[in-house]
């Protein structure tokens, strides 16, 4: 096991050090009253530069990253980053700038953001984006605001917001954070929206309903124009929970099949690294007639110079400090210049390709509930594993002995010891095929010796933790 | 280009075992009108085409690798060691996920756990999380935890508290029916008179930024104090580096503490390289948004690292959930973290020190300067601080980017009332001759 930093502390030992003063140095207690300074100092490592490198090294190599491993994790979309987009954040011109430096001296990033809007605008059929957001689940949280600011401009008073049972698990969260009440919808045992119910739930005081499309079962909303009909005439919005693009690009458009608000998570569809949980980006965009509601300051253009635009006297306010993960949005846009029309829309057909690849052969083993076609990403559940006392959870744990990131478990809570698998475009025939066969000798392995899935995983840094401990006797910190 | 290999004979075997003959047959559930005849986008571009693309543009934009640097205001550029860069670009950090599974993600979890320690420690609180977005998101989710946890409908703000901070507060309290006071200023700090009128049993936090806005130290102690013993909660706003020398949040009372996390080894970035730290009270350790990762032990009694308290989450919770937070800023944070791991107690305070006196240098020097004098009586500021100006403001920062400085923030951008003010910032990434040079070009100015 690495020790902690406190463990390999040793009194006097320091990796960084403070340039020689070359102005005179102020006694902060002669300075300053005496009762605004600290009196106990922070206990903080004291650790040589090359036993912190070792250190921090060590621990990256007790990780599973895209880099070293196989991702299938559903509903995240872990492909391939390419390092170019990390390179292309870090130029200098572009990692080093304030954001308070006058708009003539960022012409350059004005115009990365520009351009990533206009680009986002056609992927999507939006008419107008907000970078801003930090992540897709403030994104939902701006697209709410939004559709409450709408409202409240015509003066209707709208409170609950409708979400499917095959929605992601931020969405609920998101909508009671902003103050609407949750009507739960139940979706049909594949899955699938019944139009007919959402009719039944569709009362005069609703104001959107949050569709993931394709939803969390990987399938395609095959209603969703007769649900955009039942929708829109009570008056209420459409909005898209965009976690799932990655299935889309180039083949269909939210803004095609009515909706009116949506976020992106481009650290997922447009490929940025997602740093161990973030920082990810969750660019809401909308319809003209929500436009104005957007978080200022947006980026506009006139006689060929880019400018921050502050008038915006209906917009819901911000959502985050200065213009959003900037660092990200240059990554999402260099994706994007990177794969051009044509590639966008071969990573959506590959990634189908390999979701239903996969699925055909796993398919066979375990049950698939919402049939045998999908998208981007499938569901199977492990029930059958049940007879043999093994869960979903041990099929998992075991995956990570042959070195493989777990796919997503227990997720959606509408299947039964759910497994969640999303292969994205960017793995080879090779590396499915590789797999595939690993899970199948897994689920023989369920078979004629389950102690072995229930005591994994056995390869990996540590055994399997105890979580109920961690959260009875909580230690946070040393 | 794209990212992905396939040939037509693995195409060929794939569509053979799903039982399909091309791709579009899979997207045959789409209906036609929801589908799309291409995006109207130009062709991909090589790599090389696309390195130099950025190249361009980045070079539209002057960056602070070009100039010399005063301006701060909630991002702030320090030196970053090198070693930062080195383990936060390492692939198997930069392209993990949220550590879902455990057991194959103790690197990241380990991390954030050093993290939570680092965190404690330097505000002097109970319990930190995973990290937030920014400091101003870290804020608003904040308040939010005083509104639940005391049940009461109030907030008092005070007037120096970062705009954009403001801002955010505003907008993610919209959808709830919350009472939002400014506290006015007293000088350049927060009235104490004027909050002792304004707080009432309705009041759920107070939140104080220290330094604040403009650079001025508050007395987080004496505000928890005056308030006392209502059941509210302080929160303060703190700049990390100030930390080597100011009294922790912890120390002065403070419930909960939250700030931005950029100063730690991450690049100015144009405010997008932040993260939000939140440290708090054990008692409010449940009511925490975000995530935490705590210690636990395996199968063979080893120690090791796990998300925890995870009921809080909207994963299970759903509607009811602590907060919407999913996705947060790790690798930032895990750039906070080597950061905070090398200067050792001592240079810490040091490194805090220094930033203390090249902006008091700095200070001395323009005072002494016609036409530019303190705004403030009360000098207690840490790395930024503001000087009102007879001067032609426009001129002034143009003559200064002329000359390769990027100058000091207008204040009017966001106080009207503070016309002609400017806000400094020195911190220890600028030599006595940045400083001087800059003296020297306000002096003709």
């Amino acid at each position: 096991m690495e020790k902690l930093l406190k463990e390999i502390s040793v009194d006097g030992y320091k990796a960084y050090s403070v340039p020689e003063a070359d102005v005179p140095i102020k006694d902060p207690g002669k300075i300053l009253e005496d009762k605004l300074l600290r009196k106990k100092q922070p206990g903080l490592p004291e650790i040589s530069e090359a036993e912190l490198n070792r250190h921090f090294t060590r621990l990256s190599k007790e990780n599973y990253a895209l880099s070293t491993n196989f991702y299938p994790l559903g509903s995240c979309t872990m492909k391939y980053n390419p390092p170019v987009n990390e390179k292309i954040s870090k130029l200098s011109g572009l990692a080093n700038l304030h954001p308070y430096q006058s708009e003539d001296t960022l012409q350059g990033a004005l115009e990365i953001l520009f351009e990533l809007e206009k680009n986002l605008c056609e992927i999507t059929g939006m008419d107008a984006f907000s970078l801003q957001p930090a992540a897709g689940a403030q994104g939902e949280f701006t697209g709410l605001l939004i559709a409450r600011a709408y409202f409240n401009s015509k003066k209707e008073k709208r409170t609950k917001i409708i979400v499917p049972d095959s929605a992601h698990g931020t969405n609920p969260a998101s909508a009671a954070l902003a103050g609407f009440e949750i009507v739960s919808l139940k979706s049909e045992s594949n899955g699938i929206l019944n139009p007919a119910k959402v009719k039944e739930v569709l009362t005069n005081d609703v104001a959107a309903i949050m569709l993931t499309v394709p939803n969390t079962l990987g399938v395609f909303e095959k209603d969703i124009l007769a649900v955009e009909e039942a929708v829109h005439k009570n008056g209420s919005l459409m909005y898209y929970d965009g976690a799932n693009l990655n299935a889309l690009l180039g083949v269909s458009r939210p803004g095609n099949m009515g909706f009116d608000i949506l976020h992106v998570n481009l650290h997922k569809t447009f490929s940025t690294p997602h740093g161990g949980g973030g920082p990810g980006a969750g660019p809401v965009g909308v319809k003209k007639f929500l436009a104005d509601f957007l978080p200022y300051p947006s980026v506009k253009k006139s006689s060929e110079k880019y400018f921050l635009n502050y008038n915006m006297p209906k917009s819901i306010g911000r959502v985050r400090s200065f213009y959003g993960n900037f660092p990200v949005l240059v990554k999402a846009y260099a994706y994007i210049l990177a794969s051009g029309a044509e590639g966008l829309k071969r990573v959506s057909e590959q990634a189908v390709i390999n979701a239903n690849y996969l699925l055909s052969i796993l398919g066979k083993k375990l049950n698939s509930p919402a049939g045998n076609r999908c998208m981007h990403e499938f569901v199977l559940s492990g029930k059958d594993l049940t007879l043999n006392g093994v869960r979903t959870l041990d099929l998992a744990k075991r995956l990570l002995d042959y070195g493989y990131y777990a796919p997503t478990i227990y997720f959606p809570l509408i299947v039964e010891e759910a497994i969640m698998i999303e292969p994205t475009e960017t793995e080879t025939k090779a590396a499915l095929d590789e797999f595939a066969q690993t899970f199948i000798k897994i689920l023989e392995e369920a078979k004629t010796d389950p102690e072995k899935l229930k005591n994994s995983p056995q390869n990996t840094p540590v055994t399997r933790l105890n979580e109920v401990e961690a959260a009875r006797k909580p230690i946070l910190h040393w | 280009m794209d990212y992905i290999s396939i040939n037509d004979q693995e195409k060929k075997e794939m569509f053979s075992s799903i039982g399909v003959s091309k791709a579009e047959d899979l997207f045959s559930v789409i209906p036609e009108k929801a589908k799309v005849k291409g995006l109207n986008l130009p062709k991909g571009l090589s790599e090389q085409e696309l390195v130099s693309k950025f190249e361009i543009l980045a070079g539209k934009n002057i960056s602070l690798k070009q100039m010399k640097s005063f301006r701060g205001a909630g991002i702030y550029e320090h030196f970053i060691p090198s070693l930062v860069d080195e383990i936060t670009g390492r692939s198997e950090f930069l392209t993990a996920y949220t550590p879902y599974q455990a057991e194959a993600s103790q690197g990241t979890l380990q991390t954030i756990f050093e993290y939570q320690s680092l965190i404690t420690q330097l505000t002097g609180l109970d319990v930190a999380n995973a990290s937030m977005y920014d400091g101003a998101s870290a804020l608003a989710e904040a308040a939010l935890v005083s509104i639940r946890s005391t049940g009461k409908k109030k907030l008092l703000v005070s007037s120096a508290l970062h705009p954009e901070y403001f801002q955010v507060l505003k907008t993610y309290l919209q959808g709830l029916a919350i009472d939002i006071k400014t506290i006015p200023l007293d000088g350049g700090n927060t009235s104490t008179k004027d909050l002792k009128n304004l707080f009432d049993p309705d009041t759920a936090s107070v939140i104080i930024q220290s330094p604040n806005f403009f650079g001025q130290i508050e007395d987080l102690e004496e505000i928890k104090k005056l308030c006392e013993p209502a059941g509210f909660l302080l929160i303060s706003v703190v700049n990390p580096i100030s930390l080597g020398i100011l009294k922790s949040p912890g120390e002065a009372g403070s419930d909960i503490c939250v700030g931005e996390g950029q100063v730690l080894g991450n690049p100015s970035g144009m405010g997008g390289f932040t993260f939000g730290f939140m440290s708090c009270k054990q008692s409010l350790a449940w009511k925490m948004p975000g995530r935490i990762v705590g210690q636990t032990t395996d199968t063979k009694g080893r120690r090791g690292f796990v998300l925890t308290l995870q009921s809080r989450e909207q994963h299970i919770r759903r509607e009811k959930a602590t907060s919407n937070i999913c996705t947060n800023s790790a690798l930032n944070a895990l750039a906070g973290c080597v950061y905070l791991s090398g200067w050792g107690p001592e240079g810490f305070k040091k490194l805090s020190t220094l930033n203390l006196s090249k902006s008091r240098y700095a200070f001395e020097e323009i005072i002494k300067i016609k036409g530019f004098s303190a705004a403030f009586s009360n000098h207690n500021f840490f790395n930024e601080f503001v000087i009102k100006t007879t001067k032609d403001v426009n001129k002034l920062q143009s003559k200064l980017l002329d000359e390769k400085i990027l100058g000091p923030l207008e204040l009017e951008k966001f106080f009207p009332e503070f016309k002609n003010c400017l806000l400094f910032c020195v911190t220890e990434a600028r030599t006595k001759k940045d400083i001087d040079k800059l003296v020297d070009i306000l002096k003709e100015c």
